[in-house]
């Protein structure tokens, strides 16, 4: 008798997990998973506009992804988004970790008010901070344009920013900085923490000069932190899609400024080629998949732990 | 001396990070006729609210404001139950296929939205629910619930399975012991997940862009494009701009002001442990 109870009570409690993930396994499949099905699929379809009013895809097999590796725009714009996320998220990370580097020097008080200042920097919602930047860079009542207006020999002319792709990636890549910097300086600056004091002292003592210190001491044991920091970075900087939306807004909304995002963008809505934009799309899952795994390693290694 | 100097250096730079949010929150408060001189103002000496009367005059902030608390509510409100439950799973049992699980959830909350819209435009037009609360929820439901997991599986694994089996032995059932021990010591993680889940569906663009066509579904970030849009067709109301702005910005930034810290240590904790 008390046999069957136990034996009844442990099924129970093998099957209690799986009823408790039952909600979330059915969101993520209904609001990820069929959509990436959906997407696979009709990346090897002929779907265009006569599709959208009913007419059956045909199966074209890998033809989109043959039509789209000999479409020389498509390769410069996944060129120019490598680039400007390889550049943009290089430099988050430069200026993130002399930041934290610079909060670890100073004094409490000065440490306080740069703590803050990057704290409502990162708080600022996406398209709010936008709306100020595309202001800042106004080429009319800019400040920017102002302020560079001010340094003897400089005649801005009412530079127009925004008007050729160089100076637009620009724009574009220090409003990321400014966006990013706060959260690569604050986690690099908790993997400082982490370093011992009394170990630097004991280096010290042993003759090691401030250079040797964070060499041979302070850089190895922030290196982990570093390498998860440009990698969420590299992945982020993949999704601009906001910030480039909103630029073109204020400036051109020709092909050349397009990051992939914008791209496929375009590809659905204005040239309504669906079967084009999920190829392009599944394109984008690939290149994020991959850059992602050594990150979801070191957070599995965590899980485990 | 170099500390005083390295201070200084810090001060300035912490002054130039600052500059955009207080240029956002100064402007709204300046007469739009002082905005359209050539010389910036930075303080906005006669302050005016003006700017704020104009940005609501049209109705169409308090749609848009009603647009995104229904669809922020319904997301916090499921995402929470549905991680909730799915971190007790994952970190309470010990289950067949649970390394599966773990990793899919890791996967999944990377995939970005840029790769993704076009599908979810089709699929959610399919059934009719374009502009609609809830098929954006659903979408966003399933954006943020993994990274929720995430976070929450932490929360129940810090609460010691002891404590549970303590208060069994003293004759609560194993939900009791759950409902009246662990839940209650859930509280701050519980409501760190909530935050985190209502900034992703307050700021949220991508996804809202393609889903809520209409302007009479549209919610406050692209209600605020809109209006920067129309105002960009004749000569921009800066003020006006910048008043929007500053109501889209304050909640979010309290907002995050209380869940910054678990943020940042959620996302890289696996470094900083080793």
């Amino acid at each position: 008798m008390s046999a069957i109870t136990s034996e009844t009570a442990r099924r129970r409690t093998i099957r209690a997990p799986y009823l408790l993930l039952i909600p979330a396994i059915a969101i993520l499949l209904l609001g990820l998973g069929y959509p990436v099905i959906w997407q696979i699929v009709t990346s090897l379809q002929q779907y265009g506009l006569a599709q959208q009013f009913g007419k059956p895809a045909p199966f074209v097999g890998l033809d989109n992804y043959a039509a789209l590796a000999s479409n020389a725009d498509l390769w410069w714009v996944v060129l120019r988004s490598l680039l400007f996320c390889i550049v943009t998220a290089l430099l988050t990370l430069a200026v993130g970790s002399l930041l934290a580097l610079l909060m670890a020097a100073v004094s409490k008080a000065a440490k306080v008010i740069l703590q803050i200042a990057l704290l409502l920097a990162w708080a600022m919602p996406v398209v709010a901070a936008m709306t100020v930047w595309i202001w800042l860079f106004d080429r009319r009542r800019g400040v920017v344009n102002y302020l560079l207006d001010m340094i003897p020999g400089v005649e801005m002319n009412r530079f127009d920013w925004l008007a050729q792709p160089s100076t637009f990636f620009l724009v574009a890549s220090i409003i990321v900085i400014w966006m990013s910097v706060p959260f690569v300086a604050f986690s690099i600056y908790a993997g400082l923490t982490q370093v011992s004091d009394e170990v630097l002292e004991a280096a010290q003592l042993d003759g090691a000069n401030g250079w040797q210190r964070f060499w041979f001491i302070i850089a190895p044991m922030i290196r982990p932190v570093i390498a998860i920091v440009l990698l969420l970075q590299l992945i982020w900087d993949l999704r601009v899609f906001t910030q480039i939306t909103m630029l073109k807004d204020a400036g051109s909304k020709s092909g050349d400024f397009d990051l992939l995002g914008t791209y496929v963008y375009q590809l659905g809505t204005s040239a309504q080629n669906f079967g084009m934009a999920s190829a392009v799309s599944i394109l984008v899952l690939a290149i994020t998949i991959a850059l992602s795994w050594f990150y979801i390693r070191s957070l599995l290694k965590e899980d485990a732990a | 001396m170099r500390k005083a100097l390295l201070s200084t250096l810090a001060i300035v730079i912490a002054l130039i990070w600052v500059f955009p949010v207080y240029w956002m929150v100064s402007s709204s408060f300046i007469p739009t006729i002082q905005l359209q001189s050539f010389i910036p103002t930075f303080f906005p000496a006669p302050a005016t609210i003006s700017n704020y009367v104009g940005t609501l005059a049209d109705g169409s902030f308090v749609s848009a404001l009603g647009m995104s608390l229904a669809i922020t509510l319904t997301v916090v409100f499921f995402c929470i139950i549905f991680a909730f439950l799915a971190a007790v799973a994952i970190s309470r049992f010990r289950f067949r296929g649970r390394t599966s699980f773990v990793i899919a959830v890791l996967v999944v909350q990377m995939l970005p939205a840029e790769g993704l819209f076009i599908a979810q435009y089709k699929m959610v037009s399919s059934v009719g629910l374009l502009d609609s609360v809830i098929g954006v929820s659903v979408i966003y439901i399933a954006a943020v619930v993994p990274f929720t997991i995430w976070m929450l599986r932490g929360f129940v694994a810090g609460v010691p399975a002891d404590l549970e089996e303590a208060a069994m032995v003293d004759g609560l059932s194993r939900f009791g012991a759950f409902m009246r021990i662990t839940f209650p010591l859930l509280a701050p993680g519980l409501v760190a997940s909530g935050v985190y889940a209502f900034l992703q569906a307050w700021n949220e663009f991508t996804v809202a862009l393609v889903l809520l066509p209409s302007e009479s579904a549209h919610t406050l970030p692209l209600w605020l494009r809109g209006f920067v849009q129309a105002s960009a067709t004749r000569e921009t109301d800066w003020g006006q701009v910048m008043a929007a702005s500053t109501l889209v910005a304050v909640p979010v930034i309290i907002f995050f002001l209380i869940v910054q810290g678990r943020l940042t240590s959620g996302l890289v904790s696996g470094a900083v442990k080793g």
